[in-house]
């Protein structure tokens, strides 16, 4: 939450035309911060939910790569608390002579459970939420100019669908049984025939957060389409708008059929449908079946939903990137124009590829044929874009901020995630690399150090803007040096892994399979390989302690930073600039008119380096 | 949409009306049809459908206005028909190629 | 702080924001059903053989409830132009008339709901199936009328084409009553989701479309009502509201035209 500081700009600010009756002087902590209808809070009550969310998705994570280095041993501290939460999920660890409790281990359904809800949590409630509802509802109204979303108040309730959502999910880490093990993907007839309550509550949870993404999605599209300042014209929005309103689009018309989903395995869990169950289907624990469904509809609805999901993590993140970038070089983006055609092709071609995800579900050589055409064809405006941000970095005079640095080491992440993703779109290597730890590396590269890195970049550019401080240089870049190492040492090893052939969703790693314990089996998998855990376990470690400065920092310079010499700190052009800082609800002291583009840095001839877009003469 | 004066809108009372007509006299087509038995299920398919389209566009064309919108709709829509299309039809090309065409008994 | 364009349009656009947002909501309804729509092809193509039953709906309480809710259709519309004519009488009497047409559809839909669930589906030791209403029930036997019975070979999702012949068949009641010792039966179903595929994606697809009628309704229904004060003090943003319910609803008619030839017809 704000100070008490950002509390008081923002009490003492009036609209200079006097609007002054839709301004309670205090409108009481509910409606301010829980309540509130004004999309800067929204914003930030998105971010800080999504950020808990993520460390609780890493929280997750760090328990499994535990399991996964050191497998069958206890886990000191986390161990015994998970016990007392988790119950018998976790599996005691008896000393092999004294027959002594050593401690708790994670079971392998504990294992399947922290995994699935790693993934989903992640995904749904961390990196989508940031990128797209937290950064998106704070900037966008912003920087075209507008005095706040057009629904406002189906603006705070998707906020709340969505924390509804999130606490479902949570609350399924409570009950017996757990929470649903099936993946992130819950292929059915696995999660149909899992017996905890656990997948109902996702399916629950997922139709509620899709419910809350899609009206969001009509708040954002609406709002571009209808609330641009007068001269902002589409080809003079920031290309951070652009990034978003692609998103919006793709949540908009790729959600429904993920709900539809959702909503027939919900059937076939309550009601006795068998949309997903085969006909002969012998699962001993669904018997009295009608038959006659299809597991592979459900894999065509989650991937049309899946494929497009991976745009709307990786755009916003572009977006952020993009206007930093500008920013501290100094100059215009290399190629504003190819950079948003390129992100519609992206986003409109991003439909037909989902089956790339399905080459080994037995599909016929004539379809697999289009998915990888298709596929290779979208590559191309993703190099595109990532060649348009490097170029833009070429005679720049760099000024290397931490949101520089992160924005920098952005673009050669996702360029690894990206790269390593084209094996993947060829059925017949992808034959080879489906379900190893290469897919793991390759989309953990584009989303890991490539979106959230786009994302923290956005958190530190921002935070002058919505706190009037900013957050700490040193400690900024102590927080940047440990992050880029260490994500760099967690994920490379997985390609090595992968490509060795471990498989992922192991409890133990592969260490089942390791030559060490089937010395007579072919094609075992090497020892050094399965060494890599521990590493990549210390190093995911290392990680996470890599982000305390950032959370001080985070909380700490809101009230101790160092204070902004004006409302546009970073001599920015684009129009969240414009407004007073913190901005107060309905934005603008005087409702702007665009002028200029959105990015006229070093204009020859003009007496400073930038020039606001409502300032261009 | 263009403007919507009093005379207009009286006028388009009466399209309203017999679009109506038109309404009726599908639903009783398509369920006539249902009764005629063709030989190919092509052919019973085919004339269902057809005729849902076409009350379906009486209904989005008048009804929903969409005969005089602005280009920005026509432009939403034609994007979301596509992918409406491109999901049916790749979903229904998927089931039909198989490498191996097995049929449990 | 006003947001702009909530009653008028915007100049460039045409359009002011709720009907933007209406039109995007529906974009994505149309994919939400056109996943369903895709299923439903899906799973009927890949049925097998004479698993996949038709004729089982009463054609004629169909289509009474598609001309209920087209009537509505047309009526919501009236409304709408009512007050583009600055005729609020009419607006309220078709208006009322839209919401009758929505509860009438409704209450037919849960009489055919009601009727299919009640629909007994048992399979005998003696390896007969019979089906028919359920009449009578007590701890020793069940009554079924009109039953229909046939060998049963192949599962209970199972219903031979012959069948449905015998049913249009002149002798349509060809049977009695029918008394079933319960000691007798091996396995039992009703026509609910369960039963097969096809109950699966009718009940899936018709509820989903029975929630949207309700939904339209309550709001139609509230615009009627308590809602329909702000005619009087902000009459062009009420008829906005008007248009924009009329749209949704008019969509949920749409869905039902291609619902009632595929689920009762095909
Ligand atoms: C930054 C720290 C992170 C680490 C160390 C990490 C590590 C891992 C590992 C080792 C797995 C494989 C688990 C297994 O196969 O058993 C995994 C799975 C996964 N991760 Fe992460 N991850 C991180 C962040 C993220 C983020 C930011 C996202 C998404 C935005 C994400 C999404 C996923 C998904 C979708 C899966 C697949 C889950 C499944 O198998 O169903 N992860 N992660
Ligand atoms: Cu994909």
């Amino acid at each position: 939450m704000e100070s008490t500081e950002a509390k008081e700009l923002h009490d003492t600010h009036h609209d200079a035309d006097g609007h002054g009756a839709d301004h309670h002087h205090d409108p009481g902590f509910w409606r301010k911060y829980i309540f509130s209808t004004d999309h800067k809070i929204i914003g930030i009550q998105y971010g800080i939910t999504s950020l808990l969310f993520m460390l609780f998705g890493f929280f997750l994570i760090a328990t499994m790569r535990w399991s996964m280095a050191y497998p069958g041993q206890p886990m000191p501290v986390v161990g015994s608390l998970l016990h007392i939460i988790m119950g018998d999920m976790t599996s005691a660890v008896f000393d092999p002579e004294t027959k002594e409790l050593i401690g708790y281990a994670i079971s392998n359904d504990l294992y399947n459970a922290f995994g699935a809800m790693h993934g989903t949590i992640m995904v749904f409630l961390a990196v989508v939420p940031l990128a797209f509802a937290a950064f998106g509802n704070y900037v966008v109204p912003l920087q075209i100019g507008a005095v706040d979303m057009a629904f406002p108040r189906l603006n705070m309730a998707s906020y709340h669908l969505f924390l509804l959502g999130g606490l479902i999910m949570l609350a399924s880490f409570f009950i017996p049984g757990g929470p649903a093990q099936a993946g992130w993907t819950s292929y059915s007839p696995l999660a149909t025939s899992i017996q905890t309550d656990g997948q109902l509550y996702w399916l629950i949870a997922m139709v509620i957060i899709i419910t809350s993404s899609l009206l969001g999605a009509v708040n954002f599209i609406a709002t571009i389409i209808q609330l641009r300042a007068p001269g902002m014209t589409w080809m003079r929005m920031p290309f951070f708008c652009w990034a978003q309103f692609v998103t919006a689009f793709l949540l908009l018309l790729a959600f429904p059929p993920l709900e539809v989903g959702a909503l027939l395995q919900l059937m076939d869990k309550v009601a006795g449908t068998s949309f997903y169950l085969p006909t002969g289907l012998a699962i001993s624990t669904m018997k009295d079946i009608s038959g006659g469904g299809s597991p592979l509809l459900y894999q065509h609805l989650f991937w049309f939903l899946g494929h497009p999901e991976v745009y709307v993590l990786i755009l916003p993140a572009m977006g952020v990137v993009s206007e930093i970038i500008a920013n501290n070089t100094r100059k215009p983006l290399w190629g504003y124009k190819s950079l948003v055609y390129s992100t519609l092709v992206l986003g409109f071609l991003s439909f037909i590829v989902w089956a790339h995800h399905m080459y080994l579900t037995g599909m016929g050589t004539k379809i697999s044929t289009f998915f990888q055409t298709t596929t290779m064809i979208i590559s191309i405006p993703s190099v595109i874009i990532l060649t348009c941000l490097f170029i833009s970095l070429w005679g720049g005079s760099i000024r290397f901020n931490t949101p520089m640095l992160f924005a920098l080491a952005f673009l050669p992440m996702f360029g690894i995630g990206g790269l390593t993703g084209l094996p993947l779109g060829f059925n017949y290597s992808d034959i080879l690399l489906h379900d190893t730890y290469y897919v793991i590396g390759h989309f953990h590269y584009v989303v890991a150090p490539g979106t959230i890195f786009g994302l923290i970049a956005g958190i530190y550019f921002w935070y002058p803007k919505m706190t009037g401080r900013y957050m700490n240089e040193f400690w900024g870049k102590v927080h940047f040096w440990g992050s880029f190492i260490f994500m760099n040492l967690t994920f490379q090893p997985m390609f090595a892994q992968g490509m060795a052939g471990m498989l992922r969703r192991m409890a133990d790693g592969g260490v089942g399979y390791s030559i060490a314990n089937n010395p007579d089996a072919v094609g075992g998998l090497a020892d050094q390989f399965v060494k890599l855990n521990a590493n990549i376990t210390l190093a995911a470690y290392a990680l996470g302690l890599a982000q305390i400065p950032f959370i001080i920092n985070l909380f700490y310079s809101i009230s101790k930073g160092k204070k902004v010499e004006s409302d546009n700190p970073w001599h920015s052009t684009t129009l969240e600039w414009q407004t007073p800082t913190p901005p107060p609800h309905g934005n603008f002291t005087t409702p702007p008119t665009v002028t200029g583009g959105p990015y006229e840095y070093s204009v020859p001839g003009s007496s400073q380096d930038y020039i606001p877009q409502n300032q261009k003469a | 949409m263009s403007g919507h004066g009093p005379e207009e809108i009286k006028k388009t009372i009466r399209t309203y009306l017999k679009v109506l007509g038109v309404l009726v006299v599908g639903t009783i087509a398509t369920v006539g049809a249902s009764y005629l038995h063709f030989d190919s299920m092509a052919m019973t398919v085919g004339l269902a459908l057809l005729i849902a389209s076409v009350k379906a566009g009486f209904v989005a064309l008048y009804f929903m206005h969409l005969i005089d919108e602005q280009k920005i709709i026509y432009k939403l829509l034609g994007l979301t028909t596509f992918f409406f299309l491109g999901l049916m039809v790749l979903i229904i090309w998927a089931s039909g190629d198989k490498p191996m065409n097995t049929v449990m008994p | 702080m006003e947001v702009p364009y909530t009653v008028e349009n915007r100049p460039d656009t045409g359009l002011y924001n709720a009907k933007v947002g209406i039109w995007l909501f529906l974009a994505s309804e149309v994919m939400l059903f056109g996943a369903l729509f895709s299923s439903y092809i899906l799973l009927r193509v890949g049925a097998l053989e004479g698993h996949w039953p038709t004729e089982l709906l009463n054609v004629p309480i169909g289509t009474v409830n598609t001309m209920v809710l087209i009537l509505s259709s047309v009526t919501v519309v009236m409304a709408w132009a009512s007050l583009k004519l600055n005729d609020f009488k009419k607006f309220k009497m078709y208006q009322l008339a839209t919401v009758i047409c929505a509860c009438m559809f409704v209450l037919i839909k849960s009489y055919e709901y009601r009727d299919k669930l009640t629909h007994h589906d048992v399979v005998l030791a003696d390896g007969m199936r019979v089906d028919g209403h359920l009449v009578e029930e007590t701890d020793e036997y069940i009554i079924l009328s009109h039953p229909v019975s046939y060998p049963a070979v192949k599962g209970i999702g199972y219903r031979p084409t012959a069948i449905k012949e015998a049913e249009h068949g002149d002798d349509h009641h060809h049977a009695e009553d029918r008394k079933i010792m319960l000691a007798d039966i091996v396995k039992r179903t009703t026509w609910g989701p369960w039963a097969n595929t096809y109950f699966a994606i009718y009940f899936t697809l018709t509820g989903l479309h029975a929630l949207h009628v309700i939904a339209g309704a309550l709001v139609i229904a509230y615009y009627w009502g308590p809602g329909s004060k702000m005619w009087k003090t902000n009459p062009e943003q009420f008829t906005n509201r008007i248009e924009v319910s009329g749209l949704f609803w008019h969509f949920v008619d749409l869905v039902w035209i291609f619902l009632f030839p595929i689920l009762y017809l095909l």
